[in-house]
């Protein structure tokens, strides 16, 4: 890895890392996962989902970002899953299991279908606030 | 269904949001633009006049001004200088900082460089507890991460400012989370306080003025430099700028991390973002502060949270602890809960922490076994103030908080049970009555047969009756009567 | 210099900034009581943990009660030291310390010498209102010291001189909250640490906490038993305080009263370690100048600087710390263990009794000699060459015990003949003494010409680290000289280093050396009291007939009946002794 030399190179490498990664909300950019990684989610087994999510979308050849992120603050619902369908508002889901999991893929992702387990988003991002 | 979005999210900004295992994903948050802002365009001076314009105080409790304390360790000449990062989360049920450094460790990594620009050091040491192996593990890459970018490490940004990050592994001890001791901790030397002055600004790390900021207070840093501090002040009180995180946790349906702006009143807190208390029960009460604050009543509940109205209402802002109680919690067993984790977590240096915090908690047994008396409550109150009054740091200076603070508001649940035997929330169990009531019982000697102790005696087809020297009331008798022929008083 | 001025009790003083509010106080006349804090003055010796609480005072404006000790005065300051707040605090953390301390005053070894009595006493505390669990830990008993750490306050006194002055680092706070306690690493027993028994920590210690093992009962049984003959030895430096046990002034020299109680106990012959310590002079002398001529003719196998080895806490110090370096001391015994050799061979064979019939007491300013008599290279079949050691304390309670009016004793001789002794022999009492008593031989020996003078004030004084050349008739001799064991560390790792160019070092563990030992009567923080000592000390060294110990008689007469000549083969087998590397002893 180079280092970067100055503060516009750092600006243009951000440019790059999200012109790779496809505009948040693109149409035709991937469909993002994210599973809530920190000791709160793992305890509660986001391991496994992440797991689960990852097999499931190998085996049904689903061509999907999956990543681990940190705590979104809902312990009570752990583990928690985010998908984010290109063109559309992320949606957060809690007390997934492995069922809910298949579920997310099968139904959410593969069919648009709405399901359980919905969190609804309660806070302001700070790009709201102005 | 419409939510209102209470909560506003700045320290927690890259919480759920990125991978923290990639700094990639953090640079496209934004990771190290306030670093290289500063770098670039703001002498040391003005970046703290940002910081003190923000209005930013201390997260980790203290609630000090944060461009202040890095004005005075700026202030102070020496060769060698050091930003610390306190990560030594202790407080019961908190894990704010915990979060963010799983979450986000960049953003902590980044402010200590910006902090390190501004006092004119070039190293900086994180304090983190050794029983949280994941953020550690986080940090670590994510200081290996930047050094490969040049985000860390020598030249940053081809600016010629150096910086450099170690971590250093506390054992858990809540008192290192107290700045002085945390130093010593650091170097190697039993973790206890000494008397400030001189402060850490002054005289720290290896007798090196030393500026120790909490990771909360760190995480805010990038936003008020990327955003302007105009744009920080907006958000919050007059006195309390910005948001504060807080653990939620207790009788509440939502129990978890939330961020909100100073001048959230409690209400808000437990009713929308919380969801209320658990099974419909009532409100009683809401420990802020950790071991060192106080239990508010519902009269607080309209009450905007921020450092000087928590203070006002005998508690404090603490690190962000939020224990909210209903009912069936006993307030004297609660005062007692907290001083057995101060008792525990005092260093045993000064008298008044280590004998003091002792005796008030033997008293408090005393009370919550039956046997207190109202000259025990007033022992109570002179024991705490003086404790209060003579203690060598913070940690002793406010054990008492949750004893005076449950007297002051909780008076009457402290007097049933030392005038009347009573717990009124039926916590302590030593003060619980069961009886059969004689018209009722058939005596079927179901409850005789499970009994443990043989504390129940009477014929079949006759009254039984309960021997109260002998009961220990486990309540077995209560749940298995078919009659309800047993009464808890 | 800065001046600030400030108010306390409402009397309006100036002060240099940068004072402490109790020192500002003292400038008024105004004693703020203190427990933990301790300051030795001219030794840079200070304890200020600020962990007691009792000096707090009440500073207007702020937020709680501030500890004087450790807060620096500031201009403007309104300062009260006996408000109704700050007296109810005071009173009440005192009833706190007492009432997580054993109520065993009448029985203590501290009674009447112990600083919390002193407090709750000058508190007025009558009763304590807070009762509940006592601490309780197990006793520690080793071969000097006692550690009865139920009593301990946490003062952190005993700490302050273990690690900081001294550098052993045995002693410090373990366990948290209401467990805290003082102890070493792992709550091992002393003995299996590298405590070297130096004894500073009883000698700070202000309650009865750590204490030495109490030998009276042994030496008052050894006096009663008509099959024993007991011949006593007094150390130099416990003429020049035993005084202060009887209400005289520090600095009062005993000597014919300490002769005349030590007769009137019961002991056979009471004779003085001071002769042992001329004989010490002759023997470490020989070996420095034997040294020093080799190293001077070039030989390659020689070690330099030599070093002392009189006391017994630096021996067990460098066979822990210093283990490499454990042929560089000299290898002379001390004067004790000399005077035991000497009286269970010599002494005995002119008593015609058997060695085992012949107990030999000591009387000495330290508890490391409790240890120092038990070590096994001191003992033939089994038996020790020192029977019993007791310190100055225990004398005195010993003369107490045996209702001797001490004041009123007439002054008495030593017994012949291990009791004469010269000026050299006393001074080993005190910092720079042994090294000057020393020069005094060896230059005459080694020049053949009687020395020109007999003071040498540039080895005196009370600087932690002392250096001075001495011109040996041309030959410029660089003596080092250090008193307590942190001085000894840094002179040490310089030889380590090899920047060492003294050509001998006297080292004595206790600051100020014998005078200040860990067996003396206690100073309760008052170092002017070591320099009253140390000036006796020099008194009676300058009131002697004889000054040099080669010019002792009954020195010279030892050698011509007994051992020959120093270093002889006889000598080398009852005098010399050899180290140990102690590295693999401590057991955890």
């Amino acid at each position: 890895m180079t280092k970067i030399k100055s503060f516009d190179e750092l600006r243009k490498i951000k440019a790059k890392i999200i012109k790779t990664s496809g505009e948040a909300n693109s149409p035709n950019s991937l469909i993002k996962i994210k599973v809530g990684m920190a000791t709160c989610g793992i305890a509660s087994g986001a391991g496994e989902i992440m797991q689960v999510l990852v097999e499931e979308c190998e085996r049904q050849a689903i061509d999907v970002t999956i990543k681990q992120t940190g705590c979104l603050g809902y312990c009570y619902a752990e583990p928690m899953v985010e998908v984010q369908i290109p063109g559309a508002e992320p949606v957060v889901f809690g007390y997934v299991d492995k069922n809910r999991a298949l579920e997310i893929i099968g139904k959410f992702i593969l069919q648009r279908k709405p399901i359980e387990g919905v969190i609804p988003v309660s806070f302001k991002t700070i790009n709201e606030l102005n | 269904m419409t939510v209102l979005k209470k909560q506003v999210r700045i320290a927690l900004r890259n919480c759920g949001v990125i991978d923290p295992e990639q700094i990639e994903d953090a640079i496209a948050c934004d990771a190290y633009f306030a670093l290289g802002k500063c770098l670039t365009t703001y002498s040391p001076d003005e970046v703290i006049s940002e910081i003190k314009t923000s209005g930013l105080r201390g997260r980790g409790g203290g609630g000090f001004p944060t461009g202040l304390k890095w004005e005075i360790t700026k202030n102070v000449e020496s060769d060698q200088k050091y930003v610390v990062c306190n990560a030594d989360e202790g407080d019961p049920g908190a894990f704010m900082d915990r979060s963010i450094l799983e979450g986000d460790p960049h953003s902590v990594l980044e402010a200590m460089a910006i902090c390190g620009y501004c006092i004119g050091a070039n190293t900086g040491l994180i304090y983190i507890r050794a029983e949280y192996p994941l953020a550690i593990q986080r940090l670590k890459i994510a200081i290996k991460q930047a050094e490969e970018y040049g985000l860390l490490g020598d030249d940053i940004l081809g600016s010629g400012f150096d910086f450099k990050i170690e971590m250093r592994y506390g054992a858990g001890a809540f008192v290192c989370g107290e700045e002085t001791a945390l130093i010593h901790s650091m170097e190697g030397l039993r973790g206890e306080p000494t008397v400030k002055p001189p402060f850490p600004s002054v005289s720290g790390y290896l007798g090196k003025p030393t500026n120790v900021n909490n990771v909360e207070t760190f995480a805010n840093i990038p936003v008020i430099i990327n955003k302007g501090a105009k744009w920080f002040s907006r958000i919050g009180t007059e006195k309390s700028k910005g948001t504060k995180v807080f653990a939620l946790a207790g009788k509440i349906n939502n129990v978890g991390l939330i961020e909100v702006p100073m001048g959230t009143t409690l209400r808000e807190v437990v009713y929308e973002i919380g969801g209320g208390i658990v099974n419909g029960k009532k409100f009683k009460s809401v420990q802020t502060g950790g071991p060192s604050g106080g239990c508010l009543t519902k009269d607080f509940l309209d009450t905007p949270i921020d450092y000087d109205n928590l203070v006002a209402a005998g508690s404090m802002m603490g690190s962000g602890g939020m224990i909210v109680m209903d009912e069936d919690d006993c307030m004297v067993s609660i005062a007692k809960f907290y001083l057995e984790f101060t008792l525990e977590e005092s260093c045993g240096k000064c008298n008044p922490c280590r004998i003091g915090n002792k005796r008030l908690h033997e008293i408090l047994t005393k009370i919550t076994e039956g046997n207190g008396t109202v000259e025990d409550i007033e022992r109570l109150k002179e024991l705490s103030d003086v404790i209060k009054d003579t203690s060598l740091c913070g940690l002793g200076q406010s054990s008492p908080n949750p004893v005076l603070s449950t007297i002051a508001n909780f008076e009457d649940e402290y007097m049933a049970h030392v005038k009347e035997g009573k717990c009124p929330a039926g916590q302590c169990k030593s003060l619980l009555r069961y009886d059969i009531v004689e018209d009722l019982c058939t005596g079927c000697t179901l409850c005789f047969r499970n009994c443990p102790v043989g504390a129940i005696t009477g014929e079949r087809r006759l009254p039984h009756f309960i021997d109260q020297s002998l009961c220990i009331k486990c309540g077995v008798c209560f749940e298995k009567c078919k009659f309800d022929a047993i009464t808890l008083t | 210099m800065d001046t600030i001025n400030l108010t306390i009790d409402n009397k309006t003083i100036e002060v240099k900034k940068g004072t402490s509010i109790l020192d500002a106080a003292a400038e008024v006349g105004i004693e703020i009581p203190t427990l933990c804090h301790m300051k030795l003055h001219d030794l840079n010796i200070e304890n200020k943990p600020g962990g007691c609480r009792i000096c707090v005072v009440e500073v207007e404006g702020r937020r709680n009660l501030a500890p004087a000790c450790c807060t620096d005065a500031h201009d403007g300051m309104e300062i009260s030291t006996h408000s109704l707040r700050v007296v109810n605090a005071r009173r009440t953390v005192m009833e706190l310390i007492l009432s997580d301390h054993p109520f065993e005053c009448l029985i203590c070894a501290k009674s009447g010498n112990c600083d919390l009595q002193d407090m709750a006493h000058q508190l007025g505390i009558r009763e304590v209102h807070y009762k509940g669990e006592q601490s309780h830990y197990r006793a520690d008993t080793s071969p000097a010291i006692i550690r009865e750490i139920d009593k301990c306050i946490m003062c952190r006194r005993c700490e302050t001189m273990c690690n900081d002055v001294q550098t052993v680092g045995v002693l410090s706070a373990i366990n948290r909250g209401f467990n805290s306690v003082v102890s070493p690493a792992f709550e091992m027993n002393l003995d299996h640490s590298e405590c070297t028994y130096c004894g500073q920590c009883v000698a700070v210690c202000p309650t009865g906490a750590l204490t030495e093992v109490d030998e009276t009962g042994k030496v008052i049984r050894a006096l009663a038993d008509p099959t024993k003959t007991v011949v006593v030895q007094t150390a130099p430096a416990v003429r020049a305080a035993l005084g202060e046990e009887f209400g005289l002034e520090p600095g009062t020299l005993v000597t014919g009263k300490l002769v005349a109680a030590l007769r009137r106990l019961g002991f056979n012959h009471v004779f003085d370690t001071d002769f042992a310590a001329d004989l010490t002079i002759m023997e470490e002398g020989t070996e420095l100048l034997n040294r020093l001529n080799r190293f001077l003719s070039g030989d390659k196998d020689v070690k330099l600087p030599i070093l002392t080895s009189c006391c017994p806490a630096w021996v067990k110090f460098f066979e822990h710390q210093f283990p490499d370096m454990k042929d560089i001391p000299s290898t002379a015994r001390s004067p004790m263990q000399m005077f035991g050799a000497i009286a269970k061979t010599y002494f005995a064979e002119k008593l015609a009794v058997k060695r085992e019939d012949l107990v030999v007491v000591s009387i000495m300013p330290c508890v490391a000699k409790k240890y120092e008599r038990g070590r096994d290279e001191f003992k033939v079949n089994g038996n020790p060459d020192v029977d019993h050691v007791i310190t100055t304390r225990e004398l005195a309670a010993l003369i107490k015990l045996s209702n001797i009016d001490f004041n009123a004793l007439p002054n008495e001789e030593f017994d012949n003949p291990l009791g004469e002794s010269s000026g050299a022999g006393v001074i080993f009492g005190t910092t720079g003494g042994v090294i000057e008593a020393a020069v005094r031989t060896a230059y005459e020996i080694q020049t053949k010409k009687e020395l020109p003078r007999l003071d040498f004030d540039e080895l005196r004084g009370m600087e932690g680290i002392r250096e001075a050349t001495i011109d040996f008739d041309g030959l410029p001799i660089k003596i080092g000289i250090a008193h307590g064991l942190g001085n000894a560390r840094k002179l040490l790792e310089d030889i380590q280093a090899g920047k060492s160019e003294f050509h001998a070092i006297e080292i004595m563990s206790c600051p100020g050396g014998c005078i200040g030992g860990g067996g003396q009567p206690y100073h309760h923080g008052d170092a002017s009291i070591l320099k009253k000592r140390q000036m006796a000390i020099y008194r009676e060294d300058s009131n002697k007939a004889i000054r040099k110990s080669h010019e002792n008689p009954y020195i010279i007469n030892l050698y011509k009946e007994f051992l020959g000549e120093p270093m002889s083969e006889k000598a080398h087998h009852l005098l010399h002794t050899q180290y140990f590397d102690r590295t693999e002893k401590v057991k955890i």
